[in-house]
């Protein structure tokens, strides 16, 4: 034992490789709605969240972990997923006949990924790989915040070399280079609400959408914490008197 | 066990079942009227919080267990159904993924008190090392666990801490081999694993069963390390222990509670959400919060050790790393058999007392430097603790056994209890007796 007390004063130097460490900056925390112990989603935002997501994101980016019936969630009605729905085909098969057919898709399928796979994605995107975004929000630090940092955060070249080709600055993505063009702009997508059509609305939007596609149990999971809580907190209550009586009587 | 001279009881059923076999009898002696120092505080509930914690694990694991897939192409997706689809499978999930970190919490707090109190030292030895048994196997059912979901930081995780046994000279490439069932991080090692997470838990189980029989035969320490004179010192564990040890369990409980509803991921990394991906090193590949302590004594050691003024390597950086880290548990392993010195307590070694609390601070720190790439400042942090580290168990300890004071201890519990000097006095010696 006094050996490895010796080689750590008689070892020999040698130099760890060091790590690129990303130095992008925390996102500014957000408001979110679905923050705090008893943090709800609002399901106006969810709705048009995935309004943008149908509309810009879907085009690049699955979310296979997200079938159309948990849009039930977001406040539609059985019908409206239904019709939601059946705006996409989907392969299925084979049939009777050994066939693969298409048909519409229905509320028990998941949202079809614009990519056959991720070769075909890379294809078609520089190389990069459009991530699917069922999960991204609990898939990076920061989660919603920088989800959101990352929509907004665009902003002109600044470093000393030339951005390659397809790459673009953004404040918040690690290193700074991302290959994802600046997915939206200020009314490119019509709300059918009052709601301002901005940059920075359709981020908040997209990204409620996607903390709900990430956690789509965090209301409920509140709500029972928040019993669960008090539960212990007066079963514990009741055995401290418990134990305080006992004790008392004690000599 | 528990047969002899048995008392009779009341209920026909109980008295049936004890004639034949006396698990009552068993029960009541070991749980009942077993005699327990009087003055405990409440460091002293973290066995039984323990207790409940493995309980836990194994009752939400076997149910994750019924949903879960170990292959490679259906881990994620099928941890992913049990949050999405399974009922209330994402409490489920929550609650074991964030009882692990409870787990280790818990037993961390119960090994600070066995250190502090001095409960290792003799009549206790062997109690102590079934303990530290019990740690080594929850380190090894916890770092398999999260390989099983199969992220990113799952699969990177294990490549990382499985290479490292390649470092063992002759045998090494062969046990990697072997952990792995292949060339690599793969199907086969997902399935091994699997298989060993569900066995090792049943594992500590039955250690855990050694470790508190070794306890009822020596019998519990207390806060002033003396053992107890005779009935008054001491009290039937039910319902003085019980009703404390429960009262206890709650409150750990609440807070275990508000991290798995409230904050489910804040324990967990971000990149264990991004399914594992061989192509695809993320930027930091750290451990479990709970190991990070002993990842940084690991890659404290930078350098290799050779024969000074030669090119001869004894030990390569890699394997003087490897050695350190389960060197530094190994220490634990044999701490009875360090520490000498006639006193138990802390309360009545201010000497062991401030080193121990260095001790703390040093691992406290070590965890924070393991959370960081090892270079620059945090580089030196970890080694300059980790020397202390090994410092506190083979010097000062050592140094200690010899010149620190053996101060004059209290006649007995009792006393000890009534004085109020001793009261006053004493650090963590609360030992509250109306
Ligand atoms: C034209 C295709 C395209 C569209 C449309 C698109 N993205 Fe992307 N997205 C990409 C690509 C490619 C990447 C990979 C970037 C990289 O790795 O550098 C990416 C990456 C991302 C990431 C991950 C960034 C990280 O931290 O790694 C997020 C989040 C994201 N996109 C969100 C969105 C959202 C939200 C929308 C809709 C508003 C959207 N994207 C629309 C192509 C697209
Ligand atoms: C000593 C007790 C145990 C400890 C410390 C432990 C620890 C862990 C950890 C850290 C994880 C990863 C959690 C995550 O991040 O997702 C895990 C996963 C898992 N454990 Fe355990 N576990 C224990 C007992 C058990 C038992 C008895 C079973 C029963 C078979 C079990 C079954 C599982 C399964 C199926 C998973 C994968 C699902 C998931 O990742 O959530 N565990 N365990």
């Amino acid at each position: 034992m006094k050996k490895i007390l010796l080689f750590t004063l008689l070892g020999l130097v040698a130099v760890t490789p060091a790590y690129a460490a990303g130095d992008a900056p925390v996102p500014p925390h957000q408001d979110w709605s679905f923050n705090g112990y008893n943090g709800t989603f609002d399901k106006g935002s969810l709705q048009r969240g995935y309004q943008v997501y149908k509309q810009v994101c879907s085009a690049c980016h699955g979310m296979k972990r997200i079938s159309f019936r948990n849009l039930a969630a977001l406040g539609y009605s059985e019908e409206e997923v239904k019709a939601l729905a059946a705006e996409y085909t989907v392969m299925d098969g084979p049939n009777d006949e050994g066939e693969m057919f298409e048909r519409p898709a229905r509320p028990s399928d998941a949202f079809p990924s614009p990519y056959p796979n991720d070769e075909t994605a890379r294809y078609a995107n520089n190389g990069a790989l459009p991530p699917d975004l069922s999960l991204i929000v609990k898939a990076r630090p920061h989660g919603a915040d920088y989800i959101y940092g990352l929509l907004t955060g665009y902003e002109e070249h600044h470093g000393e070399e030339e951005l390659p080709a397809g790459q673009y600055w953004n404040k918040y993505m690690a290193g700074h280079k991302i290959a994802m063009a600046p997915p939206l702009s200020d009314d490119m997508v019509p709300y059918e609400d009052e709601t301002v059509t901005t940059t920075e609305q359709y981020s908040k939007d997209v990204t409620s959408f996607l903390a709900w596609a990430a956690e789509p149990e965090l209301e409920e999971r509140k709500r029972i914490g928040v019993k669960v809580i008090l539960f212990l907190i007066a079963f514990a209550g009741v055995m401290l008197a418990v134990k305080r009586k006992i004790w008392a009587s004690m000599h | 066990m528990g047969s002899g001279n048995r008392k009779k009881f009341d209920n026909p059923i109980v008295e049936w079942v004890d004639s034949r076999l006396p698990v009552f009898t068993l029960m009541n002696k070991e749980y009942g009227v077993f005699p327990t120092p009087k003055n405990f505080n409440y460091l002293w509930n973290f066995g039984a919080i323990a207790m409940v914690m493995l309980i836990t694990m194994i009752i939400t694991g076997i149910t994750l267990a019924m949903h879960y897939v170990p292959h490679v192409d259906h881990a994620f997706d099928s941890v992913e159904r049990i949050m999405r689809d399974v009922n209330y499978g994402w409490m489920i999930r929550y609650l074991h993924a964030n009882g692990a970190s409870f787990f280790f919490i818990a037993v961390y707090i119960h090994i600070f008190r066995g250190m502090y109190y001095g409960s290792y030292k003799q009549p206790r030895e062997l109690l102590w090392m079934l303990g530290v048994v019990i740690f080594l196997l929850l380190m090894a059912t916890a770092f398999i666990g999260y390989v099983l979901p199969w992220g990113q930081m799952s699969f990177w995780g294990a490549t990382v801490i499985t290479n490292l046994f390649s470092a063992i000279p002759f045998v090494g490439d062969s046990i990697v081999t072997l952990l792995w069932g292949g060339f690599s991080v793969d199907n086969p090692t997902l399935n091994r694993f699997f298989a060993l997470h569900y066995l090792l838990p049943f594992v500590i189980f039955a250690v855990v069963f050694l470790h508190v029989w070794a306890l009822h035969v020596a019998g519990s320490n207390n806060p002033l390390g003396i053992e107890p004179k005779g009935e008054q010192d001491t009290l039937p564990f039910n319902p003085y222990y019980t009703m404390k040890d429960t009262f206890g369990v709650l409150v750990f409980l609440i807070v275990y509670v508000a991290f798995a509803f409230f904050m489910p991921n804040d324990l967990g990394h971000p990149d264990n959400y991004i399914p594992a991906d061989p192509l695809v090193t993320p930027a930091h590949i750290v451990p479990e919060w709970y190991f990070l302590p002993f990842y940084a004594i690991l890659r404290a050691v930078t350098f290799d050790i050779g024969i000074p003024f030669t090119d001869i390597t004894i030990i390569t950086a890699k394997l003087g790393g490897v050695l350190a880290m389960f060197g530094s548990i190994a220490l634990l392993f044999v701490l009875p058999f360090l520490d000498k010195h006639p006193v138990r307590s802390a309360v009545f070694r201010p000497w062991f007392r401030i080193a121990l609390f260095a001790l703390v601070i040093a691992t406290f720190l070590l965890g924070m430097a393991g959370g960081k790439p090892a270079e620059g400042i945090w580089l030196y942090v970890s080694q300059f603790c980790s020397v202390y580290y090994f410092g506190f168990f083979l010097a000062i300890i050592p140094f200690l056994n010899k010149y620190e004071p053996v101060e004059k201890l209290p006649p007995s519990i009792n006393d000890a209890v009534l004085d109020k000097n001793i009261k006053a006095n004493a650090y963590f010696y609360a030992g509250k007796v109306k």
